[in-house]
């Protein structure tokens, strides 16, 4: 566990832990090992120029890189003490456990109530009002319910952008998982909805939820992130909380990234 | 902004933009005007183009309307049987035929179609074998019908002993149909975007509720609308089916025993459709109104083919109203 968290100074127990994780597209190496853990609680950014390997680790946690012909996934990640990225793992169980929110708004084009009920009723839910239920919770989690609750039934596409985005957190919240995976979350949002969708990752984190959230946007960084992961040319370079990060950063490459002399 | 600043620091740049307005240089005073003409022009040429085509096609249906309004007044025509050697005749076998055939064609050709397109667009892996499947089903969808015709009379009509009938030729014309609908269910399900499927296999969805729950209600119009604009081209098929469906129509009777060749729903009874109606009365044909059941049996053809296409816009947009919700 120690080499699998060099850079943690507390001691603790991680829900997810990724020791010496690599990725490569047809033989072409995108991150090289990359050893990081994660609490529960606390919300970890990953931040660093395009083509640094954030989104391709971060794709790795839960197996979607998988879904990418001639990716091959190498190392290990560790969901609460099972090694996910290995044979006979279901990657539909790992999925359920660790939601994933995409860039680009990415709701169904179905109903907004089938949005969120249609994954609980592939994974079993069958009863109405359960459904019903959780429904509004999740929709409630991701501060959505009140703008929604009289038109459940229209399209999710009638939604606006930052609205869909908050669709797509409660449809991942509905399924209860302990780890939330955000790949620039507001990056196709205007300000108002980015400061909506912080708002639901801060409160996502005070309710237990380890949340990794890959940004572009240093301040967003600095204004969610518990810690920050610093990457560069599929290197994770350094990692710390994010006050020591932003104020004090250590490697020479970050305080330059950090001092805009590229990226 | 007060008008110190308008006069004082706006004043520079204004009068250089007008300038600029004033005196262009000479190149790109000829650039703009260049672009400008041909912009004119390609207006004109492509509203020609458009115009004429669709003079062409008004043309044609208005002729073949005309041409047929004859027997498309004449109450009998779509009910009574073809005669042999005096005038007055009907096409109410051939009516039949063409419709059983094509349900009977679509229910065989859709399920294996959509199951060969969501196997290649979902499930196959990229490889070669992937690669010479979908050449193959695109040179098959380009294959002349009289090929795929005498391809069904040498194995279903001949070696099967299904002789000329109602199975042979479904079953060709399933041959002939299939590569088509292939293509446009694989197209319609590529242009439904990747990150719905990454949304679906992110929630722990499996490939095959992905592709049942979202891809294929999200490409649903547009499959809708590809099945039976296909449904279109199999109803006016001839070629494919003078040899194997064969060209005569039995008179038919709902009293008849299934055995019988006079039962409608018999699929071993030979079954001469519309289309091949209008090549035989025009090739062999010895009625003294062969010009006129001709002229009126196209005029029937087409306008079911009408109906099939202002049907697949309607169905498809219900279909997306009703499965997005929009």
């Amino acid at each position: 566990m120690t080499e699998a968290a060099p850079i943690q100074a507390r001691p603790i127990d991680p829900v997810l832990h990724t020791h010496d994780v690599t990725v490569d597209y047809s033989g072409k190496r995108a991150l090289n090992e990359t050893s990081l853990s994660f609490e529960s609680g606390t919300v970890t950014a990953l931040i660093g120029p395009s083509g640094c390997g954030k989104s391709t680790f971060l794709r790795s946690i839960n197996l979607m890189n998988r879904e990418i012909p001639g990716c091959v996934i190498g190392g290990k990640v560790v969901y609460h003490d099972i090694n996910v990225n290995a044979r006979g793992i279901d990657t539909l169980w790992l999925r359920k456990r660790v939601g994933m929110v995409f860039q680009q708004p990415n709701p169904f084009r179905k109903s907004i109530y089938e949005n969120i009920a249609f994954a609980l009723k592939s994974h079993g839910m069958t009863k109405r009002a359960d459904l019903d239920e959780r429904v509004e919770k999740s929709l409630r989690s991701a501060a959505l319910w009140d703008e929604v609750k009289d038109k459940l039934h229209d399209s999710a596409y009638a939604l606006s952008g930052g609205q869909q985005q908050r669709l797509c957190i409660a449809r991942t919240l509905a399924l209860d998982p302990d780890v939330v995976l955000m790949d620039e979350p507001c990056s196709a949002l205007d300000p108002i909805a980015t400061f909506a969708i912080e708002e639901t990752i801060t409160d996502m984190a005070s309710r237990g939820i380890c949340v990794i959230i890959v940004t572009h946007n240093m301040q967003q960084a600095s204004r969610v992130s518990n810690r920050t992961a610093f990457f560069l040319m599929g290197t994770m370079v350094e990692c710390g909380d994010t006050p020591q990060i932003f104020g004090a950063p250590k490697d020479q490459r970050l305080n330059d990234y950090l001092n805009g002399r590229f990226g | 902004m007060t008008s110190k600043d308008a006069t004082g620091e706006k004043n520079a740049p204004v009068a250089e933009a007008e300038d600029q307005a004033k005196a262009p240089s000479a190149d790109y005073t000829a650039t703009v005007r260049r672009a400008r003409v041909q912009d004119k022009a390609a207006t004109v040429i492509l509203t020609v183009i458009v115009v004429l085509i669709i003079v062409g096609l008004a043309a044609i249906i208005a002729y073949i309307l005309a041409s047929g309004a004859g027997k498309l007044v004449d109450p009998g025509f779509l009910t009574k049987k073809p005669e042999q050697f005096k005038a007055g005749g009907g096409i109410g076998p051939e009516l039949f035929n063409s419709f059983y055939l094509l349900v009977l064609t679509l229910v065989i050709s859709l399920p294996i179609s959509l199951g060969a397109a969501i196997f290649l667009t979902q499930y196959a892996p990229q490889g070669p074998v992937t690669n010479v499947a979908k050449t193959a089903i695109e040179t098959l969808s380009s294959l002349p019908s009289i090929v795929v015709g005498l391809f069904g009379m040498l194995t279903f009509v001949l070696t099967f002993h299904w002789g000329f009938s109602i199975l042979s030729g479904a079953l060709t014309l399933t041959m002939f149909n299939i590569p088509i609908l292939v293509r446009v269910i694989q197209q319609a399900l590529e242009a439904v975007p990747r990150d719905q499927r990454d949304a679906a296999l992110a929630l722990g969805l499996t490939r095959w509720e992905a592709t049942v729950h979202v891809l294929v209600p999200a490409a649903m119009p547009a499959i809708v609308t590809g099945v039976i604009l296909s449904a279109g081209r199999v109803f006016g098929e001839a070629a494919a089916l003078i040899y194997t469906a064969g060209q005569s129509a039995p008179e038919l009777s709902w009293a008849a025993p299934i055995t019988s060749l006079a039962n409608p729903l018999n699929v071993f009874r030979p079954a001469e459709t519309l289309a091949v109606h209008i090549w035989k009365i025009n090739s062999e044909g010895v009625v003294p109104d062969l010009t006129a059941v001709s002229a009126g049996t196209a005029a029937v053809l087409m306008v079911c083919i009408l109906a099939f296409n202002i049907i697949a816009r309607i169905a498809g947009r219900a279909l997306e109203r009703r499965l997005t919700a929009e």
